[in-house]
């Protein structure tokens, strides 16, 4: 808690989510603490379902409804988002946090030219003329690397490859200059190599501009190529915390290291790959105690009936699990 | 190694027409498939990899019959599927089964599991009577590792791996030689991946299959795949043993596909944008190479001259570095 001092651009303590369920509301999201520094890029990982993509439309203040906020503190730069007006948060969504999603298609407007869309942008947030925000628009297709951004300027999405789309996607939300930039799975719905392009881009571009990103993805790889800090969630829980070398290097939590012992990349032609048996649960059917004790090879007395607390691993690293407590007192 | 192999393709070209105006003139065509050939050896596992739009699932569409292709054979069993009239064609579409990326969209919503999978034995004369066919559901579902109790369930009551393992269920209920798993393990969780992926290796091991595993990803294919063919464009650029594709990649395309997958390895942070741009349109693939447009390695003759499949150790390589 005190390592966390007043340079975290944004923090949540205790973020809970909820959903009407048929016994009452369920915690998608349960008591989530993050902090991002500033220049820092966290990972937040994790399977479907697990509540990453939830936490982070939690912290912009955008959750679907029914669901809602339940409890917790969201604070940007030390003000609580939980207690901003509608406008001001509306001021604040695009202004100091921007954030770009897994499909650009969706996200962009088919029937406005890409340029229009985010002069747009630019203009909803600033006072400047059209022409000004064209060549600063202009500017940003540069930057981004765009080919031909003169001409890329009138295209409309359905004329640009997925990658391009990509790029004028990330283009809008650097427009403002944002604090904070959250990236849903990114890369998930492009190819490797343009993958790769995308990735060399947002590593540049965070350098560039100094800002934060919570990275939000389910593959290992990517965190591995961007995150400087990684969180691991699990069934609406974050369950181990560290260095991107803490978590891809020395996991602790047993699911940690099942997702890391699954993937093929890892095993050899005709080794049988490690199994996390089962599935995820629904959120109205997670277990008491440790959520992933249903699923969890090391389970025993207490797993299936107390929630375990933090263990600190390092000064970096932590982990929430009954056999790890153990393994760090003997 | 000995006889000849359970498929091969050879020339396989499947392009689409391009049809404008009023009275829908063919303007021209798309390259989606220009002259692939391929063979499997009975029991191995041959990957087809490449990007979005590269034709690979075409290549897949094109085996079955359910595209139709332009030019080449498709040998299966010593018999050229493509040119076999159709009621001479059923008996052979037991033999080859497709498993697709997204098992809710191939499995019927208002049919129950037991109806799905007994369905393919009807059709074929497999199992003498309809409760001997239940009986063979019942098998079926404990081969792919679900309860037999759940037959007559729908699939909606499945999680997204289940449905995958029906599919699969679904396509070993006629017996077939041969699987084309089209992207099967490419929407799952990693923790569900593995489940599915060690669930094929067994059953390769113990029906001895034959698998043509079409997909993007790297990681699947380096561990399922005895050989690897690489397409881009519509054309196989190169082909080799998997070991030899991974260390020791010879065309500029592979070496860049590999390059850019991001290893886990906290050590290595490496993945690479070497191969730089877009993929044209395969409606007009460039002249000379198809690759040479992004190729971080193209000299003045690969814009001129289209590269043949050149032999390689262990493998070929459509590159003129390679010749």
């Amino acid at each position: 808690m005190s390592d966390t001092p007043a340079e975290a651009v944004i923090e949540t303590r205790g973020l809970t989510t909820t959903f009407p369920g048929e016994g009452g509301r369920v915690p998608v999201v349960d008591q989530v603490d993050l902090q991002i520094a500033v220049g820092e890029v966290l990972a937040l990982v994790g399977e479907s379902g697990c509540g990453k993509s939830m936490t982070a439309l939690s912290m912009l203040r955008l959750v679907p409804k029914p669901g809602r906020i339940e409890a917790g503190e969201i604070s940007l730069a030390g003000s609580d988002l939980r207690r901003l007006s509608v406008p001001a948060m509306r001021q604040v969504r695009g202004q100091e946090i921007s954030m770009i999603f897994q499909e650009p298609m969706t996200s962009l407007n088919p029937v406005a030219t890409v340029g229009a869309q985010v002069v747009e942008a630019i203009r909803l947030h600033e006072s400047v003329s059209k022409a000004e925000a064209r060549r600063r628009t202009l500017d940003l297709f540069t930057r981004v690397g765009i080919p031909d951004p003169d001409s890329r300027l009138d295209a409309y999405p359905h004329q640009l490859s997925g990658g391009l789309k990509q790029r004028v996607m990330i283009a809008m939300a650097l427009s403002t200059r944002p604090r904070l930039l959250i990236a849903d799975e990114p890369t998930t719905a492009l190819d490797v190599t343009i993958q790769a392009q995308i990735l060399q881009l947002l590593r540049d571009l965070q350098q560039e501009f100094g800002m934060s990103i919570l990275l939000i993805t389910h593959d290992l790889g990517i965190v591995n190529e961007l995150a400087d800090r990684v969180s691991v969630m699990y069934a609406g829980r974050i369950i181990e915390e560290g260095s991107r070398v803490d978590i891809l290097g020395e996991a602790r939590h047993p699911y940690t290291r099942g997702l890391l012992l699954s993937l093929p990349s890892l095993a050899s032609r005709g080794e049988r790959l490690a199994e996390i048996p089962g599935v995820v649960p629904p959120p109205d059917q997670w277990p008491p105690g440790c959520r992933f004790s249903t699923r969890c090879g090391r389970v025993f007395e207490p797993c299936t009936t107390q929630v375990p607390a933090v263990s600190e691993i390092t000064g970096t690293h932590r982990s929430w699990c009954f056999a790890v407590a153990r393994e760090i007192e003997s | 190694m000995s006889a000849r192999p359970l498929l091969q393709v050879e020339g396989l070209r499947t392009w689409f027409p391009i049809r404008r105006g009023l009275l829908r003139r063919t303007v021209g065509y798309v390259q989606a498939v220009d002259g692939v050939d391929l063979a499997i050896e009975e029991g191995m596992s041959l990957a087809l990899v490449g990007e979005s739009g590269c034709g690979k699932t075409t290549v897949g569409r094109s085996i079955l019959c359910l595209e139709r292709a332009r030019e080449g054979r498709v040998w299966f069993g010593g018999v050229d599927l493509l040119r076999l009239p159709s009621q001479e064609l059923r008996p052979y579409r037991s033999d080859l089964q497709i498993v697709f990326q997204d098992p809710m969209a191939s499995l019927d919503p208002r049919m129950r599991v037991r109806d799905a999978i007994a369905e393919g034995m009807h059709s074929f004369g497999i199992g003498a009577s309809e409760s001997e066919r239940t009986d063979r559901v019942a098998a079926l579902l404990e081969r792919v590792q679900l309860d037999p109790r759940q037959m007559w369930r729908y699939p909606h009551e499945f999680s997204g791996g289940q449905r995958q393992r029906l599919c699969i269920a679904r396509a070993l209920a006629v017996e077939p030689r041969l699987v084309i798993c089209d992207e099967a393990v490419s929407a799952l969780d990693v923790s569900i991946q593995a489940q599915i992926l060690n669930l094929l290796g067994e059953l390769q091991q113990d029906l001895g299959l034959t698998y043509l595993f079409i997909t993007h990803d790297l990681g699947v294919v380096r561990y399922l795949a005895d050989e690897v063919a690489v397409m881009y464009l519509g054309q196989i650029v190169e082909r080799g043993g998997t070991e030899r594709i991974f260390e020791d990649p010879r065309h500029p395309y592979t070496r860049g596909l590999l390059a850019a997958v991001p290893s886990v390895d906290p050590q290595r942070r490496s993945a690479a944008a070497q191969v730089l741009g877009d993929v044209p349109s395969p409606a007009h693939p460039p002249a000379g190479c198809r690759f040479h447009t992004r190729c971080p390695e193209a000299f003045d003759r690969c814009s001129e001259e289209a590269p043949e499949l050149f032999a390689v150790e262990g493998g070929r390589s459509r590159c003129f570095l390679s010749e």
